[in-house]
């Protein structure tokens, strides 16, 4: 236990300095996602059969695999079967990878999401707008939207919590998050080696940060109580 | 002259004929009611009306304007469809009010839209959105809700909704309302207040169609009555006649089946 003491400000600033990573990966996932998703999902509610059957494919392959294998074969494949190493060397090119599929990935999931959503809001509120003289486009933004929005918090919310976990999944291509800057701490890191707590001690940082998260979009679907 | 003018309306869903070639007219100042059981056309025909459904067949005419002539395509598309709109006004039978914004915004929504699109909206944006508000205002006053008026709509009754949403689609000044059995979602105890603010809109000589249930109301409101079964219009004219003395024997059987509850 003592020794655990001492190790712990050497532990406590390699995992910050991975967290750090973490959190980028998270938050860049979901400033692409966000948007990425709600285009897919007008793809897959488009009238154009091809566009429709395109995103629904690739709403298909993108759910229908592990989000470990989709970063083994974002990350390995160009360079390795197709010898253009697209994404850069070292951790830069880790990270870019990883971002690429984090959003590619967690976009499908959103449009779905979405979609459930958007296609939930009453066909009367649109049939209200339209013969109010009002655009498709002002129909969208002034009126479905934020009916929208209200439904998809909780599920949203939901899947927000699992990112912050799934960003976890880097690790296999040795991108320097939480779990990589623990481990390192088995093999030897920074004069310590052989411990494995470290590894263990991540989880506080995950169930910190999911916490203020669940504080956060509660009080988020708690504003938009003021409509039903 | 007539204001409206509907000849040989027909639509299909499918294989089922809904409309079956219906022609009416309306006076300016007049209120039609269009009375039928459930499953007659009444409401496919005000949502032709309103261009929610394209009608197979026919002509729409407003103050002699072709607004829709099913042989010219040009009358079909979806931009020219926005502005024509504006000549009508709907108020559902499940009132469909915005529900993320209070009783005045829901009435002042979209003249804003429409006001925003003036050349002059810009400079004179402060006035616009002034005389909006103040005339949302006023209807909201006229349909007795002037103390509602910053309420949501989940804060209100059925009745309440409904005369909002009434309010709604006079903001837009149609020059024909229309009204989706307005009643039929409502309590019984609540159709009083509609049902009293739409005949008081009558008496101001609003133009109005109304598809209603409601038999004794259809006979005090209106100008003209229009009986449809089956998709046709069976039998029309002046309410007293309609009701009173019907000629055909469906509007007979239609109605007994009503009187007798």
């Amino acid at each position: 236990m003592g020794q655990i003491m001492e190790q712990m400000p050497i532990v406590v600033d390699a995992l910050n300095i991975g967290f750090l990573q973490t959190l980028k990966l998270f938050f860049v996932t979901l400033i692409g996602a966000f948007p990425l998703g709600l285009v897919i999902a007008f793809g897959s509610m488009s009238r154009f059969g091809p566009l429709k059957y395109f995103s629904k494919f690739v709403v298909w392959i993108i759910r229908g695999t592990p989000l470990m294998i989709q970063l083994l074969i974002i990350y390995y494949f160009p360079g390795l079967v197709l010898h253009t190493p697209i994404w850069g060397g070292g951790e830069s090119g880790r990270f870019l990878a990883a971002a690429f599929s984090f959003v590619l990935n967690y976009a499908c999931y959103f449009s779905e999401i979405y979609r459930g959503g958007i296609q939930g809001v009453p066909i009367g509120q649109e049939e209200a707008g339209l013969v109010l003289g009002m655009t498709r486009r002002q129909i969208f933004f002034k009126i479905t939207l934020l009916q929208m929005i209200k439904r998809i918090v909780p599920p949203m919310s939901n899947e927000i919590i699992t990112l912050v976990k799934d960003t976890s999944l880097a690790r296999i291509i040795a991108l320097q998050e939480i779990i990589w800057a623990g481990q390192a701490f088995m093999k030897g890191s920074h004069g310590i080696s052989g411990a494995i707590w470290p590894l263990f001690f991540t989880a506080v940082y995950y169930l910190i940060f999911n916490g203020i998260l669940t504080l956060l979009l509660g009080r988020l679907e708690r504003r938009l109580d003021y409509f039903r | 002259m007539s204001i409206l003018e509907a000849e040989h309306i027909c639509k299909s869903f499918n294989r089922t004929k809904v409309l079956k070639d219906i022609s009416f007219s309306l006076e300016k100042g007049q209120a039609l009611s269009i009375i039928g059981s459930s499953g007659s056309g009444k409401t496919t025909l005000l949502r032709c009306l309103n261009f929610l459904e394209t009608p197979d067949k026919g002509i729409i005419r407003v103050n002699d304007e072709i607004l829709f002539d099913a042989e010219d395509p040009s009358t079909r598309l979806e931009a020219s469809i926005r502005k024509k709109r504006l000549h009508f006004g709907l108020v559902f039978q499940s009132f469909n009010l915005f529900p993320q914004y209070t009783a005045l915004r829901n009435v002042m929504l979209a003249r804003e839209l429409l006001a925003s699109e003036q050349p002059d909206y810009k400079a004179r944006k402060k006035e616009i959105l002034e005389e909006i508000r103040v005339q949302a205002e006023t209807l909201l006053d006229q349909m007795g809700l002037a103390n509602r008026k910053d309420n949501y709509p989940h804060q209100l009754s059925g009745g309440q909704c409904q005369r909002v949403a009434i309010a709604r689609a006079l903001a837009l000044q149609p020059d024909i309302l229309c009204f989706d059995e307005p009643t039929s979602a409502l309590d019984p105890e609540l159709t009083g207040e509609v049902l009293r603010v739409i005949k008081e809109l009558a008496d101001e000589n609003t133009t109005m169609v109304i598809v209603t249930h409601e038999m004794a109301f259809a006979r005090d409101v209106a100008d003209h009555v229009i009986f449809m079964d089956d998709g046709s219009i069976v039998e029309q004219g002046e309410p007293m006649q309609v009701f009173e003395h019907p000629r055909e024997e469906r509007t007979r059987q239609f109605l007994q089946r009503f009187t007798q509850g």
